[in-house]
This record gives structure tokens, sequence and C-alpha cells, in this order.
């Protein structure tokens, strides 16, 4: 265990890992009860669309990706408002485009290389100071601002028009939550790979949703499960050799497993 | 409960307000106004523009023609929002898998509040005790709300709705889907609230037997506004005979 510690690049990932699967965890509960958890998954299409771009224009990608994303995630908001759009409608639009684009960027630009591949599966243990303090501080503001809206966010995913009618700023706030989640996306992508960032998004949350029986237990059992399936996501990939994003997310998914089975048993709280 | 010196001030009014979804005309030249004090019921059949009109009220939609006055302001400047309560139509069939407490649930109703005089975190849970014990439910306060029967859960919106001590409760067929027995003590617990805390109530329902019990007001709606004005004129006025005589073909018969 203590060589695991002593690896600089061990502890960058645990540190950036950390911080990424708890902002995803705690959003994961929102976008899951408000049905509309599978725009981690569109987004991180439109994502590499972003990467792409960021390659194309020799950016660096992952700020590329941040900018893409967050402007797709207004976009599918406001399809779906003034298109009168079923969410997942909207959602599959843009995924699709966005990742259509990102291909022809890519084969524009003769970027079909190891740096893509670390943007489709995720390269944890090969992630840079630079981007670990990024990721770090990104999402770091999204936990702290998710923190300091809890109440109004679970009041509004709760019950949308009592919150209206308390004077909470409802519109706002779902704007906020998009943009969080498009930034947050971007950074799980960094962490797990595009492919897989949906489920860091999804299943830590789904687990915590299965044993809670308030809205903070969802909060902190979620985050919980996110912390313990990265940490020895990581070393079980540092010792075993595994792939960390899909070790990661097989844990998550064993957890879930658990929670499931136990809620079936008999719910424990 | 603060009242104002004069009882009868006016609270809402209403002025000329008509509504389309699309192309359909909900709501036609709806005019009225709720009084302090007031137990108002808003009845009518089905679709009859009823849950329209209060929303509209709320500020939760726009009329494309008239206004409405809350408190001495037109909604769209209204900002005392802690002084209402509401509680939605639909509140009885929530997502009965939301991770929420009943504690939770309460504590919603505080948040507006803290936004113009902060409550400490023990005046807030004082307040959500008081609360959750004036309707009697104080035993489930750890439970999660869709583990509560449907009249236990109408109970907690109660509950949230008045631990802000809003001078203005507004409920939207607060009772569908709760038993017999629930519903007298749940009205005699609006009783209550209207003349002991002073509470004025806006109340929403198609049930005419509670009408004639509890309240003091009655607008009779169906796209039109049918009759306003005391419950004691309503029984003699030709809405109220119309809606005898069909008995419950026009509670329940158009769409
Ligand atoms: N969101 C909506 N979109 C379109 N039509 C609606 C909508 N909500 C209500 N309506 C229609 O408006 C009419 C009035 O509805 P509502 O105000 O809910 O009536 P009530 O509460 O009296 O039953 C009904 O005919 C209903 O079908
Ligand atoms: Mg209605």
């Amino acid at each position: 265990m203590e060589a695991f510690f002593s690896y600089g690049f061990v502890q960058r990932a645990l540190l950036a890992g950390i911080f990424v699967a708890i902002a995803c965890a705690l959003l994961g509960v929102f976008l899951i009860l408000r049905r509309d958890a599978m725009i981690g998954h569109g987004l991180a299409h439109v994502a590499f669309a972003g990467v792409a771009l960021g390659l194309f224009l020799n950016v660096i990608p992952l700020v590329a990706a941040l900018i893409v994303a967050v402007l797709a995630a207004l976009g599918i908001m406001k399809l779906k408002e003034k298109a009168g759009l079923y969410g997942d409608t909207a959602i599959a639009i843009f995924s699709s485009v966005g990742f259509a684009s990102g291909l022809l960027l890519v084969t524009f630009a003769h970027s079909f290389n190891v740096d893509l591949f670390g943007y489709l599966f995720g390269e944890i243990l090969a992630i840079e100071t630079t981007e670990v303090l990024l990721s770090i501080g990104l999402a770091g503001v999204v936990v702290l601002i998710v923190i300091l809206n809890y109440h109004k966010f679970m009041y509004m995913t709760f019950d949308r028009d009592s919150a209206k009618v308390s004077g909470i700023r409802v519109d706002r706030l779902d704007v906020l939550l998009t943009i969080l989640t498009a930034i947050t996306v971007v950074l799980g992508m960094k962490i797990v790979g595009l492919l897989l960032v949906a489920a860091l998004m999804v299943i830590p949350a789904a687990a915590g949703l299965q044993l809670a029986s308030s809205f903070k237990q969802a909060i902190l059992l979620s985050s919980f499960v996110a912390l313990i399936s990265v940490f020895f996501g990581l070393l079980m990939a540092f010792y075993f050799d595994f792939p960390a994003s899909g070790t990661i997310v097989i844990l998550s998914f064993l957890i879930f497993g658990l929670f499931f089975a136990f809620k079936r048993e008999k719910r424990l709280f | 409960m603060a009242l104002s010196a004069n009882d009868s001030k006016t609270l809402i009014a209403v002025k000329d307000i008509s509504f389309s979804y699309g192309y359909a005309k909900v709501l036609k030249n709806v005019s009225l106004d709720v009084k302090s004090g007031d137990f108002l019921a808003v009845i009518g059949p089905n679709g009859s523009g009823k849950t329209t009109l209060i929303k509209i009220i709320l500020g939760l939609l726009k009329p494309y023609e008239g206004e409405v006055w809350i408190m001495g302001r037109r909604v769209e400047e209204f900002l005392e929002w802690q002084k209402l309560g509401y509680i939605p139509q639909k509140a009885t069939h929530i997502d009965s898998f939301f991770p929420v407490s009943v504690y939770e649930v309460v504590a919603m109703g505080l948040l507006s509040k803290k936004k113009f005089t902060r409550l400490t975190k023990k005046e807030e849970e004082l307040s959500i005790q008081n609360a959750l014990e004036q309707v009697g439910i104080e035993d489930f306060k750890n439970r999660r709300i869709g583990s509560l029967s449907g009249g236990q859960q109408q109970r907690v919106f109660i509950a949230r709705a008045i631990v802000k001590q809003p001078h203005i409760l507004f409920l939207d067929e607060p009772t569908t889907g709760v038993d017999a027995e629930t519903q007298e003590h749940f009205y005699d617990m609006l009783d209550a609230l209207n003349k002991k805390e002073g509470i004025t109530i806006v109340l929403i329902t198609h049930e005419i037997g509670i009408v004639n019990r509890h309240v003091n007001k009655v607008a009779c709606l169906n796209q039109r506004l049918i009759y306003h004005g005391t419950h004691a004129e309503f029984c003699h006025s030709k809405a109220f005979k119309e809606m005898i005589a069909g008995g419950h073909h026009l509670i329940s018969h158009r769409h």
C-alpha cells in the first residue's frame, strides 16, 4: 500500500479522480431525479467534438472541450424548451451531431493517435500536473456551488412550481446546473474517458438512491460510492495492471448491485 | 398571525384576466378579489380553469390579458413570497421513490424566508417542529415521504406551507385521494388556521359539501366567473341552484 501512495502519478490520479468523481455523483443525484440521466452520455459525445477541435486548432483539448460542452448543454436546454422536444430527443440530436463533427475534424487533422485514445478511454494514471490542478480546481468549484445551492436545487427538483412560488429563481438555477454538468462531464472524460463518463455520473448516484430515505443520505451515500470506486479502482489498476477507467466503473456497478440487493432484503434506514 | 388593522384589506386583486393554452381559451375576463381573513372556495367542474387561475395568480403562468395584484404589488414585481403558502394540485402524486424525508420537505418551506430575515438553525428547527406538531406528523419526521399514506403526505405539504407562517394559503384540490375521515380532520385544521391564526385561505375544490361547511366566500368558475360573493348569498344564487339541479352533472361532465 505504501508503494501505491509514494508515486507522484498515483497521488495526482487519486486527488483528481476523487474530486471529479464526487462532483459527478453530486450532480448525478439531481440529474437522475430530474429524469435527465442521459445528459452526461450526450454531452460526452459532444465533448469529443471539442477535443477534436482542440487537436485540429492545436489548442488544449480540455479547454476546447469545456467550451463546446457548455455551449451544447445550453443548446440542449433551449432546444428542449423552444422546439417542445422531449429531453432525450434533444440529447440524441446533439450527441450524434457532436460525435459526427468530431469524427470529421479528427480525420481532417490526421489526429487518430494516442492522444485521442486517451480521451476516449481515459488516462487517469497519465494525467499531467496542470490538468490535475485544473480538474481539482474546477471540480472543487462545482462541489462548492452544489453545496451552496443544495437546498434550492433539492426544492426545485422535488417540486418545481412550489419552489418558484417560494421566490426561487428556478430558470437561473437550471442554467447553472446545466453548466456545472457540462464542466463535470468534460473533467470526467479526462478521468475515465468519454465512453465511460456517463457511468460516473449515473452509477454512484443510482447506488446512493437505492438506500437513501432522505436527500442528505442520497448525497452522502452517492459521494461515498464515488470515492470508494475511484480509490479501489486505482489501487487495482496499480497492482494488477487493470485499466483504471473500466475498473472504476465496474466497481461502482458492483456497489450498486450490493445496495440493490440490500434494499430488496430490507430498507436500511 | 399579524393581521392588518383593517381586516377587509384586499390581499389579491385579479383584474380582467384572459388566458389560453395555444388556441383554446381557458379563462375569459375573470376578475375577483380576496380580502384579508377570507376563506374562499373556488369551485367549478373539471377543466373549468381553476388550476390555471391559481397559477396565474401566483405568477407561474402569464395571462395574455389582465393583471394580478398581490398585497398592493403587481405579481411580476412581488417579492414577499414568504408570505404565500402553496400546495399544488399534484402534491399527493409525488414520485414515491424520491429520497426526501418528511423533515426535509417541511424545511423547504423556510427557504424563501431566509433571504429576508435569516433564522438561526435553532429557530428553524423549532418552527419545523411546531409545524409538524400542528398537523400531527411529528412521529414521521425521519421517514421518506413516499412511504407515507396519501393523507399523511398531504399533512406534510400543509406543514411545509404553514411553517413560514404565511398570510395567504393556496390549496389546489388538497383532498383528492384522501379518505373521508382524514378529509374531515383536514378541513377542521384549515378552519383553525383561518379562524384562530387569521390565515387567508384560497381553496380550490369541486366538492360542494366542503363549501357549505367551512368557507365564507365562493367563486364559481367555468372559464368565466359565474358567481363571486359571500357563501350565504351563493346559496340563494342562480349558479348554486343550477349546480344543485344539475347534481354532479356540472361537476364532473365537462372537459
Ligand atoms: N399545460 C396545458 N397545456 C394545454 N392545455 C392545458 C394545460 N393545462 C390545462 N389545460 C387545459 O386547460 C383547461 C383548464 O385546465 P385546469 O385549469 O387544469 O382546470 P381545472 O383545474 O379546473 O380542472 C382544461 O381544458 C385543460 O385541458
Ligand atoms: Mg385543477
